[in-house]
């Protein structure tokens, strides 16, 4: 299938490779209890929620993170609230249009609990939530995908800055919220149907970016054979 | 490629290192100083003397810059580094005048070097005032804070923001360090580097060595913390920690550390650590050279577990250094330890000497734990706290503060 696919499309550009470094900011908000934290969450610049979804990819982080997100992390570790930390780790940025939708959804959450509690939970002064946000530089590599099956090959040498900006990055700026490379696919047409539905089903909340490469390695290793077709 | 690049290459891999020619690409040939007062001790000296030769490979035009003060001076500094840190220091108008008068000095001493840099990294407060005296200036000026700022005792605080707040910007290692200021406030957490004399690997022999060198006992666990005699290390808590673990598990201890040329209450501690240490044949205070980097490393690595128990810690870069070795750390639960120490899988975070005799038990009976701690520590650190990922991150900083409020910088366009 690839093989018979890798005549070049006539529709598609060639995969510019693109890498990325972010930079960490201080926002000044900060919360202790649910209350805070909901009024901090309606304040912040919408690229602390940004990194606080994506951004933390950068950030050092060990194995796999139980929760998707940071909110639902200190939520669940901090107070105590496992049931919030969960509806908070449902929430797929994906599935909205802007920050600010996912803004209004996070902060529904936390004031259905806010509601339902005679007490606000809180935490100890110096465990509280630091709302950051991160200032992103994108850079050319100057490298091409011209043929899909370039991909086997370009990816396990891609910089961790290269996969968070075409498989993380990717999703906020995709019309259909999906990675750079299976945006690319789709302009080959169905050939590449299987591919694009096997890199959409890997799912980058859970992976530090090294081990997300070598998942996304492994899969056009399974469809191009190898990496040698 | 540049040897020195290539040597990182081997450790990191080869996409860290391209990843930051790429980002150094479009700052070639920018000139940049870093100032900060003293080349010798102390973690700040350590990162800068491989970050400016990092720079400089990477085709930017570096300078280290040292400040030269007196004895009222390092006190008056000492004094800030403790407020700071959140104890309540009132200084004398004659140490502040010390303070000021030693900056002015150093600025005009330094000023066509300060006023002709692109960008100028000033680290802590000893040189913060520079700015002050460089109005000629044409580029970036960034104010670095090293040290836990999460509750600086205020009138301190007060008279240095007055300093602080003319910058571009400033780093701090966290977020719960960043103070109010006019100004972007990046967090960039610190680094070791791992082709440092401290941190290189060494012959299986030259760690045997240091049983003998230090007159250490081959058969018998060995517990380290490698630190300044500094308070905030609480170097005492550490002897009590030992003293009650050892009535279960037969082990010994090496208290290690240097002086640095700006701590002059470094003897006075030592002094009291020496004296509660005085009867126990197994407690080790080593006073080592500021040079000892070879030392120290044979004894991390000779460990089988390190100690960080500070009370308040800046970043702790010798957890960073004991992590990088395959040891687990039994830290205290404050400052950038927090970053390092994941409880129960990299180490253990504790709040009392108690907490932090339980966990050295624990480990010394559950060596299998031990092992299998001290290696998610060196993933860790390989991952996250190397020199190389702190150097991409000052130059994203650069490119950032270049362009202003703008979140996401293009460069490919």
């Amino acid at each position: 299938m690839a093989e018979q696919a890798d005549n070049k499309s006539p529709f598609t550009q060639p995969f510019n490779i693109k890498d990325c470094a972010l930079v960490a900011m201080a926002t000044g908000y900060k919360a202790q209890n649910l209350r805070e934290f909901k009024e901090g969450l309606l304040r912040v610049h919408e690229s602390s929620i940004y990194h606080h979804f994506w951004g933390r990819f950068l950030e050092p982080q060990f194995d796999e993170p139980e929760y998707s997100n940071d909110f639902a992390s200190w939520v669940y570790r901090r107070l105590n609230e496992k049931a919030l930390a969960e509806k908070l780790s449902v929430i797929d940025p994906t599935d909205y249009e802007d920050i600010d939708a996912i803004r209004h959804d996070l902060v529904e959450c936390i004031e259905d609990v806010l509601y339902e509690n005679e007490f606000v939970p809180w935490t100890r002064a110096d465990e509280q939530f630091h709302f950051v946000r991160s200032q992103i530089v994108v850079l050319d590599t100057g490298r091409y995908m011209e043929i899909p099956s370039d991909l086997s090959f370009a990816v396990p040498e891609m910089t961790i800055g290269s996969i968070f900006y075409h498989f993380i990055d990717a999703r906020r700026r995709t019309e259909d919220g999906s990675d750079d490379f299976s945006a690319w696919l789709t302009g080959w047409g169905d050939v590449y149907n299987d591919l694009r539905l096997k890199l959409m089903a890997v799912d980058p909340f859970f992976s530090s970016l090294k081990e997300l490469r070598f998942q996304v390695t492994h899969v056009l290793e399974e469809y191009f054979g190898g990496g040698n077709s | 490629m540049n040897e020195l690049l290539d040597r990182y290459a081997e450790v990191t891999g080869m996409d860290v290192i391209n990843h930051i020619s790429q980002l150094a690409a479009p700052l070639k040939g920018m000139k940049v100083v870093h100032v900060n007062s003293t080349r010798e001790g102390g973690g700040v000296a350590e990162v800068l003397r491989k970050l400016v030769p990092m720079m400089d490979a990477l085709g930017l035009d570096v300078k280290w810059e040292v400040l030269e003060g007196n004895p009222l001076f390092y006190q008056c500094t000492k004094g800030f580094h403790n407020a700071i840190q959140g104890f309540q220091i009132d200084l004398s108008e004659a140490m502040l005048e010390a303070y000021e008068t030693v900056n002015a000095e150093n600025a005009e001493r330094l000023r066509s070097v300060l006023e002709e840099a692109d960008f100028v990294f000033i680290h802590d407060p000893q040189p913060a005032p520079f700015l002050s005296f460089c109005p000629n200036r044409r580029g970036k000026w960034v104010w670095r804070c090293h040290i836990d700022c999460s509750r600086p005792y205020r009138p301190v605080w007060k008279y240095l923001r007055k300093w602080i707040h003319s910058y571009d910007a400033s780093i701090f290692s966290l977020a719960q360090f960043a103070q109010f200021l006019p100004h972007h406030q990046y967090l960039i957490a610190p680094s070791i580097d791992p082709l440092s004399e401290k941190n290189i690997d060494l012959p299986e022999e030259e760690i045997k060595g240091v049983f003998e060198h230090f007159g250490l006992k081959p058969d018998l666990p060995l517990i380290l913390q490698v630190s300044r005699f500094d308070r905030f290390k609480d170097p005492l808590g550490v002897i009590d920690a030992f003293r009650q673990s050892r009535k279960m598990v037969p082990l010994q201890l090496v208290l290690a550390g240097g002086g640095a040329t700006d701590d002059p209450e470094g003897g006075k501690v030592l002094d009291e650590v020496r004296e509660a240490a005085e009867d126990e044949e197994d407690i080790h205070v080593l006073l080592l050279p500021p040079d000892a980097h070879r030392t120290i490393n044979a004894l991390q690595r000779a460990s089988d577990i390190v100690l960080q128990k500070s009370i308040k810690e800046g970043f702790g870069l010798t957890v960073t250094e004991a992590m990088w070795k395959g040891k687990p750390v039994i830290g205290g639960d404050t400052g950038g330890i927090r970053l390092q120490v994941v409880d129960h899988f990299t180490g253990f975070r504790v709040r009392s000497p108690e907490g932090a005799a339980l966990r050295i038990r624990y480990l010394l009976h559950n060596m299998d734990k031990l092992k299998e701690m001290g290696s998610r520590a060196k993933r860790l650190v390989l991952e996250n706290f190397l020199l190389t990922r702190h150097l991409r991150e000052y130059l994203a900083l650069m490119i950032g503060v270049l362009h202003g409020l703008e979140d996401r910088i293009d460069m490919t366009r």
